[in-house]
Parts: C-alpha cells; structure tokens; sequence
C-alpha cells in the first residue's frame, strides 16, 4: 500500500497543485468580477447607467418651446414646422440650461439654407431645390424668406 | 424673442424645476436604480427606428449632430452614423455607384459624372440594433450586449479592444475610438431616449427621413409606419433581427 | 490613415477603411498553428507507433511548448487593453469562440503538453536534480515538485499516463487550432472567412506548418551538434510532410473551386481583390511558392532515387518554402479578409508600420522568442539523451 503511494506521490501532488488552480480561479472570480455582472444579461449592469450618464448637447424642441413659444405660433403650419430647432440653430442644450450667461449666434442667412436646399441629382425631385447660382443672386434667402416659415413673402 | 420679466421668471422657475427633476433622476440613475430615473422602466420599452429613403436629401445634419452630441472623434474613419449616396445606372442593379465623402458630414457635392438615366438616392446608415446581434455574440467577455429595451450597448469599462465585434458587424456600423482603444458606435443616443427626448440625428433631421420608434408603445405611429410602407432591412440574409426599418429601399442598396 | 484614404479604391462603408487586426493576428494562427503540428508528428510516435520519427519526439514536444508560450503575447499587444484579458476567463462569454478558446488553450497547454512534458522527462529531471548544485538543483527540485522516486514501477505508471495523455492530446491539438479556425470560419459577415472548411483547413495547414518546422529543427539541430541525421527518420517525416500536404492543398483547392462554382455576391469581388490587392501574397508567395513548389520537390523525393545528400536539400528548401507558404495562408486569410468592402464595392491597403506596437519589428521579434525559449528548454531538458540511437547510416533511399 505504502509502495503504491511512494509510486504515485508525484502524480498526487500534479493533482494537488491542478486543484490549487482551480481554487485560486474561483477566488479570482469572486475578487475581480464586478458587481450587478449577469443580473440582466451577459453584461455588468451598471453599463446602463453608464450609457445614460452622457451629457445632453442638444436640448430637443421641446426645451425650444419652453420660452419661445412665440417662434412656435409663427411655424404652426408652415413648410418647416416639423424641423427641429437645433437642425438650424445648432446644439443649444447648453443654452436652455442657462439662458441668459450662454447666448448662441444666428444661422449663416444663406449657407443654412443651402445645406438642405441647394440642388443635387440625388435628392427626391419632390423637395424644393435650387441652383444657387441661378437663385436668390447671393442674396441671404431671409431677404424673401422668413426662415420659420418660408413662404415667400 | 422678448420675454417680459414676468414670463422670463416663470419660464425660469419652471426650467429649475424641471433640471431639479432631472438631477435628482439622474442621481437615481447613478445609485444603481435605473428603473426609478423619471418612471423609465426598461421593460416598457423596445427601440427601433425608421427610415423613409424617399424623404431623405442628404444634408448631413445628422451625421453632424452625432458627432457633436456623442463626441465622436471627427476624422473620417469614424462614425456612429453615416450617409451613403447612390447612383444606380439604368439595369445595373448590381453596380451601383456608391459614395460618402467623409461619412456626409460635409454634405454631397454634385459627382462629376453620373451616367445618363441614373436612379440616385440617399441612404443613411447606422448601427441596427439587432435583436440576434452578431456583435454581441462573439464580445468575449461581455462588453457589448443588448440591453433589455432593445439597444445594443458598450460597457467602455470593460471592453478589452480586441475587435472581434467590428469584424463581426455585417454593417461596419463599429469602430475603435483612438482616444480610449475600445470599441464604440451608435447607443441610439440611449441617454437622449431614456429621458423621453429622440435622438440627436432624428432631432436634426428636417424631413423625418429618420425618426425614432418604440414598438411596445401601442400609440407610437412607427406602427402605423410599418403596416403601411413596403419595409426592408438591410442584409436580410444575415437574420441578424435588424430593428431598423427601411422604408423604400432600393435592392441596390448594399 | 490618410494615405491609407487615399489608397482607398471604390467604396468602403467609412469605418471599414482602417484595419482592425493586423499582423500580430496573422502570427496568432501561424503559431498555434506550428503548436498543434509539432505536437501532432509527436503523437505519431506514441499513439501511432510510428517508430521512425522517434528521434524527434522530445524536440518536437519542446518545441510545442514554446511556441505555445509566445501564442498568447501577440494577442496582449494587439489589444486595446490588455490589462483586461483576464476577463476573458473571469467573464468568459459562452457564445463567443473567442472567449471559448482561451479555456482550449489552458487546457491544451496545462492539461496536455506541460503534463506529458513533465511525465516523460521525470526521470531526468529528478536524476539532475540530485546531481546539480544550486540554483539548477532547486529549478530541478520545483519541477519534480519534491518527489524523488523513480522506481520502474513509478515509471511504468507514468508511461501508461502518458500514453493516455497523447491520446487525449491528440483531439485536444485539432482542437486547438481547428477552434482558431472556428474564430474565423463563424463569422457570418465576413464571406472571405466564413465558411464550415476554415476549422479543417486551418487544421491541415497548420500540421502541414509543424511537422516541417520541427523536421527544419531536426536538420538545425543535427547539423549545430555534428551529429548524424538519422535518414529514417527524416524520409518519415517528409513522407508524412507530403501526405498532409496533399490533403491540406485538396481542401484549399476544394474551397477555391466551390467558391468559383457557386459564385455568390461575394464572389466578383473577392475575386477581384484576389487578382489586385492580393497577387503578389496569395497566388506568388502562398499558392506558386509555398505550396505547388514543395508539393512538387516532396514528390519528387516520393518517385525518384535520390541521393541522401539530395534529399536533405531537397527537405530543407521544401521546408522553408513550406513555412513561407503557410504564413502567407494566415496572411491572405486575417489581412485579406479586411481589405475589401463589406458591401462588395470597394478595397482598402494594409499599411505595416515598423517600429509601432503593432508592427513589423514586434512581429519579427515575436518570431524570435520562441527559438530563445527553445534554446532555454533544451538547455534545460535536452531531448537527445534518452533518444534512441541512430540505427547504421543507410545512405541509399528506401524508395
């Protein structure tokens, strides 16, 4: 019996050291894994907290009308009622939060509008385009246009 | 725009109060219980978008508007969304012209030569949000996952940059963000649309070519949208269970 | 990256233009691959009797366990944060192949080859460990882990042991690198890679690279300690060298063929790309000289009277060529695999930098240590001590 142990002690050990593997593992396991990992999925759940932590740099329309609800009457009805503010005006998060220390510049009267408006083959034939070359001779556009609602005047 | 004292204080209070709601959601948010962050529970909640090809112009601003909002490295190997300008010749469905000089960003300048009797459009692209995510399936260790209202997210804290989600992406739709070396895309602005705002490039886009849907909201028109235009997704074939909807989607598009 | 832009043919959805894995992915398979080889010609000794190539069964084993060492160290430089690889085992994700292979890897190298390493020198070591001074005592002393008995019937324990391990490990070495396969073989967005041959072909290419890395090794190391080469032996491996060879080239061909047959939307661009972007690596370096060129120089020891001399010339340009060819394999596959579009329109270039963390000097560098880690381990557990003797130089093939 005594023979067999001497034999095989060395292949006892190898097994023990495996074991001190697999143990060691399951320590590491319980130190490193961050907390709320697995509740949700496969994923440590304050990721979405995370994810939710960003930021706002645009303050959506709807911060907009807040105070200028008279911009709002003046669109009701137009071409551009359902723009967002912010697709012209720009990120104004900032400016919703305080609106009196941070004030933003008006749109570029010509460039703004070009960006949607000038002509490009590629552009659904139903959207008003124009060749700024062949329109408005450099003119800003707000010369005939009110910006909120475009029809001419 | 003049306000008269009067309205400026009343606006004022009510945009204090308001912030003070906000902040004191989002200190919920931070202590780890998400659900009590102004009422959004995640289980009310599965995300999709639309987008209508047909009322696109490729302007740009969407492109622009993520980029500002989720502060998206601005050389033009990275974006979280993006636009692709199609030129398709007359019977060469398989050979489209296709281009998105610097994602869009910059809008399209006219291309020097389109071939006569070309049918062109603009199609903008963007992560899918996948229900059976691909990316999700092969993150090794759990960095990338979908969340239980339907967004695909990335947990920056624990991503190891080993990029075997960014080959896996049928889309392109990820990237390594130089400045952290882990992976990064569309989040589907989920800080934005778990404070009941859209997107920053729906909120930008003047002609409601994108627009923003939750399907298990029974009022929400995305499905109306769906019952009444054709829809595809994009790479159907891959059964990747795409959440974005394509409304007038050219068998060109790629 | 703007030269890279510029370089940029056609179109390419806009985060596709940068690369994502680069050459230190090339070298990942490359060495698995030469792990599960070399370990495999081993295995013919034990498992399948094969009596010839005994000569080369240690080295081939030691030479196994260092590459298997490096495997993982092009992956920590290649990561974005390799201080975060343990989650990889902490967090593993089980639908993630990636993630799965790592447990391979420990499995393969701890449950396998460190253990019948370990059984196989026993003898050795504790002898050494009684007979050295020092720190090598101490070093000999730790491995033995303290245990002093070599009794024959502890050794008689440990054949047996050993033998099972081999069988064991003979799966375990498809395994590992037919799972580096699998990595590549899955992906379903990637038509250049995915395919259910990737996990075989990566398998045969990667026995293919091993039996001629340690049959290149066996001709080094016969000629750095003037010993003779044992011709036996060497006509055996470069026998098995050319059937895995053959079967290796088959499954390549049989994808090529497939893939031209069924000509899917994949195809036209693929194809393209094959004949531009990739000319030079896949059919110069890859098809012409690593593998048409030693297929037929193998043969050619098959058919015809060589002379002993002939031969050896014969073996070590085949191996070479061989070693060449298969990295070019893991070349085409990782690096061709990201230059063209995802939408099928377009091609972008690889720019291999040099001395970046990524780059040409890390890789060569990489290429190195194993050779380095090998020298240590011979030094250590030389392998030709308890090999058997050379039987008498018969300098004519045995046809």
């Amino acid at each position: 019996m005594r023979q067999i142990f001497k034999d095989t002690e060395h292949l006892l050990r190898m097994a023990g050291l495996f074991a001190l593997g697999v143990v060691g593992f399951v320590v590491l396991r319980a130190v490193f894994v961050p907390a709320g990992f697995g509740e949700l999925g496969h994923f440590r759940t304050g990721a979405l907290e995370d994810n939710r932590e960003h930021p706002l740099v645009y303050a959506g329309r709807d911060a907009c009308a807040n105070c200028h609800d008279d911009v709002v009457a003046v669109r009701k009805g137009g071409a551009h009622a359902g723009i967002g503010c912010e697709a012209c005006h720009g990120a104004l998060a900032a400016h919703a939060g305080d609106p009196e220390t941070v004030k933003t510049g008006r749109p570029d009267p010509r460039g703004t509008c070009l960006v949607c408006h000038r002509s490009n083959v590629a552009k659904p034939s139903s959207f008003p385009q124009v060749e700024p070359s062949e329109h408005g001779e450099g003119q800003a556009c707000t010369s005939c246009h009110r910006a909120h609602n475009p029809k001419v005047q | 725009m003049p306000t008269t004292r009067r309205e400026l204080l009343q606006k004022g209070s009510a945009l204090l109060l308001v912030s003070g709601a906000a902040a004191a959601a989002l200190d919920a948010v931070l202590a780890g219980t998400p659900e009590k962050a102004e009422g959004y529970r995640l289980d009310e909640h599965w995300w999709a978008m639309i987008i209508d090809i047909g009322a696109c112009i490729g302007c740009g601003n969407c492109v622009r508007a993520c980029k500002i909002e989720n502060d998206v490295p601005r050389e033009p190997y990275y974006f979280r969304t993006w636009v692709e300008r199609y030129h398709v010749p007359p019977g060469e469905l398989e050979h489209p012209l296709v281009d998105s000089p610097n994602g869009g960003y910059d809008g399209f300048e006219d291309r020097a030569t389109v071939p006569a009797g070309s049918k062109s459009f603009f199609v903008p692209k963007l992560c899918n949000h996948c229900a059976h995510s691909p990316c999700v399936q092969v993150c090794p260790v759990g960095a990338t996952f979908e969340s239980p209202d339907g967004v695909v997210l990335v947990d920056a804290t624990y991503c190891l940059g080993c990029r075997y989600c960014v080959q896996a992406c049928p889309y392109g739709c990820r990237y390594i963000d130089p400045r952290t070396g882990t992976v990064n895309k569309c989040t589907l602005c989920y800080h934005r649309i778990t404070r009941g705002l859209t997107t920053a490039c729906c909120e930008t886009c003047p002609t409601g070519a994108r627009q923003l849907g939750d399907l298990k909201n029974p009022a929400d028109p995305i499905h109306e949208f769906l019952r009444t235009h054709t829809v595809h997704v994009l790479k159907p074939q891959m059964a990747t269970g795409s959440k974005v909807y394509y409304a007038a989607l050219d068998g060109s598009v790629r | 990256m703007e030269t890279v832009l510029q370089q940029v043919q056609g179109f390419m959805y806009p985060n596709e233009i940068e690369l994502q894995w680069s050459i230190l992915i090339v070298l990942y398979p490359f060495i698995t691959g030469l792990v599960a080889g070399a370990f495999i010609l081993a295995s013919l000794e034990k498992v399948f009797r094969v009596e010839a190539v005994k000569p080369t069964y240690r080295l081939a084993l030691l030479t196994a366990l260092a590459f298997l060492l490096v495997a993982p160290l092009p992956l920590q430089l290649h990561l974005g944060h390799p201080e975060r690889s343990l989650e990889m085992y902490l967090t593993p994700h089980t639908s993630s192949a990636m993630a799965m292979f790592g447990f391979v890897y420990l499995w393969y190298l701890m449950a396998v080859l460190v253990l019948e390493i370990w059984l196989d020198y026993r003898e050795e070591i504790v002898l050494r460990a009684r007979s050295s001074k020092g720190v090598l005592r101490l070093l000999y002393r730790v491995m033995s882990l303290g245990v002093d008995t070599i009794s024959s019937r502890s050794r008689e324990i440990d054949e047996k042991l050993a033998r099972l391990i081999t069988i064991i490990g003979v799966p375990s070495a498809f395994l590992l690198h037919g799972y580096v396969g699998f990595i590549f073989g899955s992906v379903k967005a990637n038509p250049w890679w995915s395919t259910p041959l990737m996990p075989i072909v990566f398998l045969f290419s990667a026995m293919v690279s091993g039996i001629a890395l340690v049959m290149l090794m066996y001709m080094v190391v016969s000629w750095w300690r003037r010993t003779g080469i044992d011709m036996r032996c060497l006509d055996t491996i470069a026998r098995y060298l050319f059937y895995a060879f053959i079967i290796d080239f088959s499954l390549e061909l049989l994808d090529l063929v497939h893939r031209i047959y069924e000509a899917d939307e994949s195809f036209k661009s693929l194809d393209f790309m094959v004949h531009t972007r990739l000319f030079t690596s896949q059919i110069v370096i890859q098809i012409v000289l690593g593998t048409l060129l030693p297929l037929g120089l193998l043969l050619l020891t098959q058919v015809a009277r060589l002379s002993e001399r002939t031969r050896k010339t014969v073996y070590g340009t085949a191996g070479v060529l061989t070693m060449v060819g298969i990295f070019a394999m893991r070349w085409n596959v990782v690096i061709g695999g990201q230059l063209f579009s995802k939408s099928f329109l377009g091609y972008t270039v690889y720019k291999l930098d040099f001395a970046t963390r990524e780059g040409l000097l890390p890789a060569i560098a990489l290429m190195v240590l194993p050779f380095v880690i090998l020298a240590v381990l011979v030094r250590l557990l030389p392998p030709w001590e308890a090999a058997a003797v050379p039987p008498p130089a018969r300098s004519k093939v045995e046809g």
